[in-house]
């Protein structure tokens, strides 16, 4: 198994099913089932291959696994490098996992257009996946400004109402952002002469070149997570999107500016995250309770879990920047709890909506009666939003509050009432919708979920409980990388210090 | 006796001008209408002298007394121009078959633009230059005004003549300053009076600020592109097609061989302006084709927009900056031949239409022609993975390696906002309710389409690392390296 390209054939594999989506012809009715079989299967076969990765792994060690590296531009030095350590083989599984789930929320919920519709999210899965395993900026940068088209797409052709609005948004929004990163990878190539991600780690830039590479980097990886003041294309995006695309939005592409930070900025630039952290800290502190108080007020499903979804990205990038143990690793589990636990929000919401077709909350109430599967599940997935203990979302909770409490205690203090907010607005979202008597009409006989319901939220329900109860597998993957992620932050960081005072004694 | 010169260099040349007197009188003497074999001899003579191209080679070789040269960088644009013409020519006899508008003049007419053309890119000397300049002028101005029963073709025709003539007249201007100051027109000459490290005159100066803006006219860059969206919008749209590709490349390359082989060492004289003319174009290109709703009106600022991004690259003024401009021009070649292959596609009742609103809902009339026009559209936005993002990325390269960052900030910010118009049109093919269903594609257009939508569609992986090895060759020919 080792010799094999396991992240090339991960990543790739879904444009096979591409391929054969396009082959498919025939009366409509068929097209459209074959469509969706072969976009199940394929995602599925995805995964199955991803899980290879997962048995494959060695925790003890911080290098790069399953490493593949060939001659791309002759003459550049710029390379086709796959690769993945303890931070990122966690996300390419969250992808390859949330893919086939998608497909089944998307298997009665889009009518029209199911052949594009197919296609579009199996290119997104490639651009998920190969993101998250590059190791070259330069395809890195492919991967993650080639998410875009077909996000577009989706939010654009299968959205709600003001789709378009919401679709431009997006696109310009994130494509205004990275293409200031594009520029601060141009400036790292001329200074270090290679874009490739584990020499570039080893690459000191000038303190003064620092800062500007981490402001254009941070335009973009904002944008991305996204982080007040430059959330609000979520909110639009979200209630736009068909529901699939917002478990992807919120599950893998929320993930990919947190990513970003923790592959190049920190890293990187380790002076000027010091510099910035005040910066990143008083943002985040922001974002955590303003967008909470605004998720208060929300009358849309979907957008009140858009703005917690910013709130909870706030606990992350203040992990992140913590640049403790606790801390780091908590930012990285909250986002796999997050991806996981968002998603499977949005899935929840899209369940009553296929049935009502409205995200009102004010058209909803006592839907326990009618149906008690649906309330259940939904209870927990609300619960690990919360971070209740012995769900996914406590851990990852616990951990940052704890690595920030090192740090800062006002921050700590202050993003703590993020929580006691996030428990507000989720169980006031969960009593005006679940709970109460059922007195609407056309409540009264919504059938509860089907087999294809019950076994599109199953594993999702499986992981929330066993990340929750039974953390340490994930943690021990994380542990070597994060803690090497440390060392060598604390190693650059002492080395600027000392050079210090010697350039000031040469003045 | 005078010694004849050595002619086997010229051989591409000697093809096409033989080739196009041939066409012109066998279409005279061809009692039917012969229109359809002359353009397909035509795309021979071209395929032919593509053929000579490539068989003489990279070696430099001056010839014609120091009037012309032949190397590597001649080589790439020359194919660059001659692919272009093909395939647009290709395309359009059917749409003048179409029209009923088909006359045997206009592969002739194409045919000596081009000959014009690869006599401008193997130029040493402003003599050879402006005689290939003109040669490709005159039948540029007669195509444009080639449909000669409408008002709109012959006013984008006049309005060519008229401005074109103008911008020739700076181009003579600032040459007839440049031998007065210095003596020479010839380029290698000029080169090596400019080496010693003396005071440039004033003189010089002036003329060359005259040829950049008769040069900037011929490529329509900002300030200087006031007649592209009047005559792309009024000529017919085959025409309008290959004054896209075509004109556009063979100007570009001269434009970098006029200020890189004469003037390279005055880069301090004139990268500002350049820089000028590349913001300007970016930002027209950028801000004016959001409110236009005639395709081929919005392709005409597109194209300014490109060329101020392909002045980046030039303004950099070094071997990379050149090897970029080179793969940009090669990459949008084949984004605008595609995207005017849905163009000429665009026939409802029996006639062409131009709205960007006809293109409604494409997407679900005809799915293949949407999704290669999407291509084309996220290509020209610069959106990875896509051929467009590599042309930007060399480009930017270019200039952060040198310093111009500001620069690069500047095209890239641009970018997004020209991303807004080009995201208008996949959002009108595939987000909005179908118009009237367009007319089968012609199997010409339908070739180019498919051809050049699958080149941009997977440039990374096969044609890049080719195209810039040889592009970097051309450059370094240019430095005379």
């Amino acid at each position: 198994m080792s010799d094999w390209p396991l992240l090339s054939i991960v990543t790739f594999l879904p444009l096979v099913g591409v391929a054969f989506i396009l082959m498919i012809r025939g009366e409509p009715g068929v097209v459209e089932r074959n469509s969706r079989n072969v976009a199940l299967l394929t995602s599925s076969a995805t995964f199955v291959m991803s899980l290879f990765l997962w048995f494959g792994f060695a925790s003890g060690t911080a290098d790069f696994q399953f490493v593949e590296k060939t001659d791309w531009l002759p003459g550049t030095g710029i390379s086709y490098h796959m690769g993945v350590d303890g931070i990122s083989v966690l996300f390419v599984l969250l992808s390859t996992f949330l893919t086939p789930i998608c497909v089944l929320a998307s298997w009665e919920a889009i009518h029209n257009r199911v052949k594009e519709y197919m296609i579009a999210f199996l290119i997104l899965e490639t651009m998920m996946v190969g993101m998250f395993c590059s190791l070259d900026f330069m395809l890195f940068y492919i991967f993650f400004e080639g998410v875009l088209v077909p996000m577009f797409i989706l939010i654009g052709v299968w959205g709600g109402a003001r789709r378009i609005y919401a679709a431009f948004k997006f696109f310009l929004y994130t494509l205004a952002g990275s293409v200031l990163m594009l520029v601060a990878l141009l400036t790292m190539f001329m200074n270090a002469g290679t874009t490739d991600i584990p020499e570039l780690l080893k690459y000191s830039f000038a303190p003064g070149l620092q800062t500007w590479l981490f402001l254009a980097m941070f335009a973009s990886f904002a944008v991305k997570v996204p982080m007040w003041p430059v959330h609000t294309w979520l909110p639009d995006a979200h209630v736009e999107a068909p529901t699939a695309a917002s478990v992807i939005l919120a599950g893998v592409l929320l993930k990919m500016g947190a990513y970003g930070f923790l592959r190049f900025s920190v890293p990187m630039l380790p002076q000027a995250t010091a510099d910035f952290t005040p910066m990143v800290y008083a943002l985040s502190v922001i974002a955590v309770i303003y967008t909470s108080l605004v998720a208060l007020v929300q009358e849309d499903m979907k957008k009140l879990i858009a703005y917690s979804s910013v709130a909870h990205m706030g606990f992350v990038t203040i992990g992140i920047f913590t640049m403790t143990t606790q801390g780091v690793t908590g930012a990285l589990f909250q986002m796999l709890s997050h991806g996981v636990v968002a998603g499977a929000l949005f899935l929840c919401v899209g369940v009553i909506y296929d049935r009502l077709h409205t995200r009102e909350i004010a058209r909803y109430g006592g839907l326990m009666h009618c149906m008690p599967k649906y309330a259940t599940v939904f209870m927990l997935f609300m619960m690990a939003s919360v971070g209740l203990p012995g769900t996914s979302g406590f851990v990852g909770e616990l951990l940052v509050v704890l690595g920030t409490f090192q740090v800062n205690t006002l921050v700590a203090a202050l993003m703590s009432t993020g929580l006691v907010l996030g428990a507000c607005y989720m169980l006031f979202l969960y009593r005006r919708v679940v709970f109460g008597k059922l007195e609407k009409e056309d409540l009264k006989d919504l059938p509860d979920m089907s087999g294809r319901e019950v076994l599109m939220f199953a594993p999702l329900v499986v992981l929330v409980l066993w990340m929750g109860l039974y953390p340490m597998p994930f943690l021990d993957m994380m542990s070597a990388s994060v803690d090497n992620l440390i060392a060598n932050f604390e190693t650059a960081r002492a080395a600027a210090e000392a050079s210090v005072p010697a350039a000031l004694a040469l003045n | 006796m005078t010694e004849l010169p050595n002619l086997i260099p010229l051989l591409p040349e000697i093809v096409l001008a033989l080739a196009g007197m041939a066409l012109l009188l066998l279409g005279v003497f061809r009692s039917t209408d012969a229109t359809r074999l002359i353009g397909h001899l035509a795309i021979l003579a071209f395929a032919a002298a593509a053929v000579l191209v490539v068989i003489f080679g990279d070696a430099r070789q001056v010839t014609m007394n120091g009037l012309y040269v032949t190397d590597a960088f001649a080589v790439f644009a020359k194919l660059m121009v001659l692919g272009a013409s093909a395939a647009t020519l290709f395309m359009a006899l059917k749409w003048m078959e179409q029209e009923n508008a088909a006359r045997f003049e206009y592969p002739v007419l194409v045919l000596f633009a081009v000959l014009g053309m690869c006599v401008m890119i193997s130029a040493n000397d402003f003599l050879s230059l402006y005689m290939g300049l003109e040669t490709q002028s005159l039948a540029l101005y007669l195509i444009a005004a080639y449909q000669r029963d409408t008002v709109r073709s012959t006013e984008a025709g006049l309005k060519y003549f008229v401005l074109g003539a103008l911008a020739s007249g700076l181009m003579l201007y600032g040459v007839s300053l440049v031998y007065g100051f210095t003596g020479t027109t010839n380029f290698e000459s000029l080169a090596q009076g400019f080496e010693l490290d003396q005071p440039v005159p004033a003189g010089v100066v002036v003329g060359l600020v005259f040829i950049i803006c008769a040069l900037a006219f011929k490529v329509s860059a900002a300030p200087f592109h006031m007649w592209t969206p009047d005559v792309y919008e009024g000529a017919p749209t085959p025409v309008t097609a290959f004054f896209s590709v075509a004109p556009k490349a063979a100007a570009v390359a001269l434009f970098l061989r006029v200020m890189v082989a004469p003037f390279g060492d005055l880069l301090a004289q004139w990268q500002q302006v350049i820089v000028a003319l590349s913001v300007l174009s970016m930002l027209i290109g950028g801000f004016a084709a959001i409110a236009q709703t005639n395709i081929k009106r919005l392709m005409a600022y597109s194209s300014i927009g490109h060329v101020g991004y392909a002045l980046v690259g030039l303004a950099v003024g070094n071997t990379e900056g050149v090897g970029a401009v080179l793969v940009y021009i090669g990459i949008y070649l084949f984004m605008n031949v595609g995207t005017f292959a849905v163009i000429l596609s665009m026939r409802a009742n029996g006639r062409p239409v131009e709205g960007l609103n006809d293109l409604s809902g494409l997407s679900k009339n005809r799915p293949v022609m949407a999704s290669a026009l999407a291509v084309m559209m996220f290509s020209m936005a610069g959106v990875p993975p896509f051929a467009g993002f590599f042309g930007k990325f060399f480009v930017f390269k270019a200039a952060v390696d040198a310093g111009l960052i500001p620069l690069a900030v500047i095209g890239v910010l641009t970018s997004v906002v020209a991303a807004f118009y080009y995201l208008r049109i996949v959002k009108i093919i595939y987000f909005d309710d179908p118009a009237e269903q367009f007319e089968p594609i012609a199997p010409q257009a339908r070739l180019v389409l498919g051809v050049s939508s699958i080149f941009v569609a997977i440039f990374f992986v096969f044609p890049l690392p080719q195209m810039v090895m040889g592009a970097s060759r051309a450059a370094q020919a240019l430095f005379g390296g």
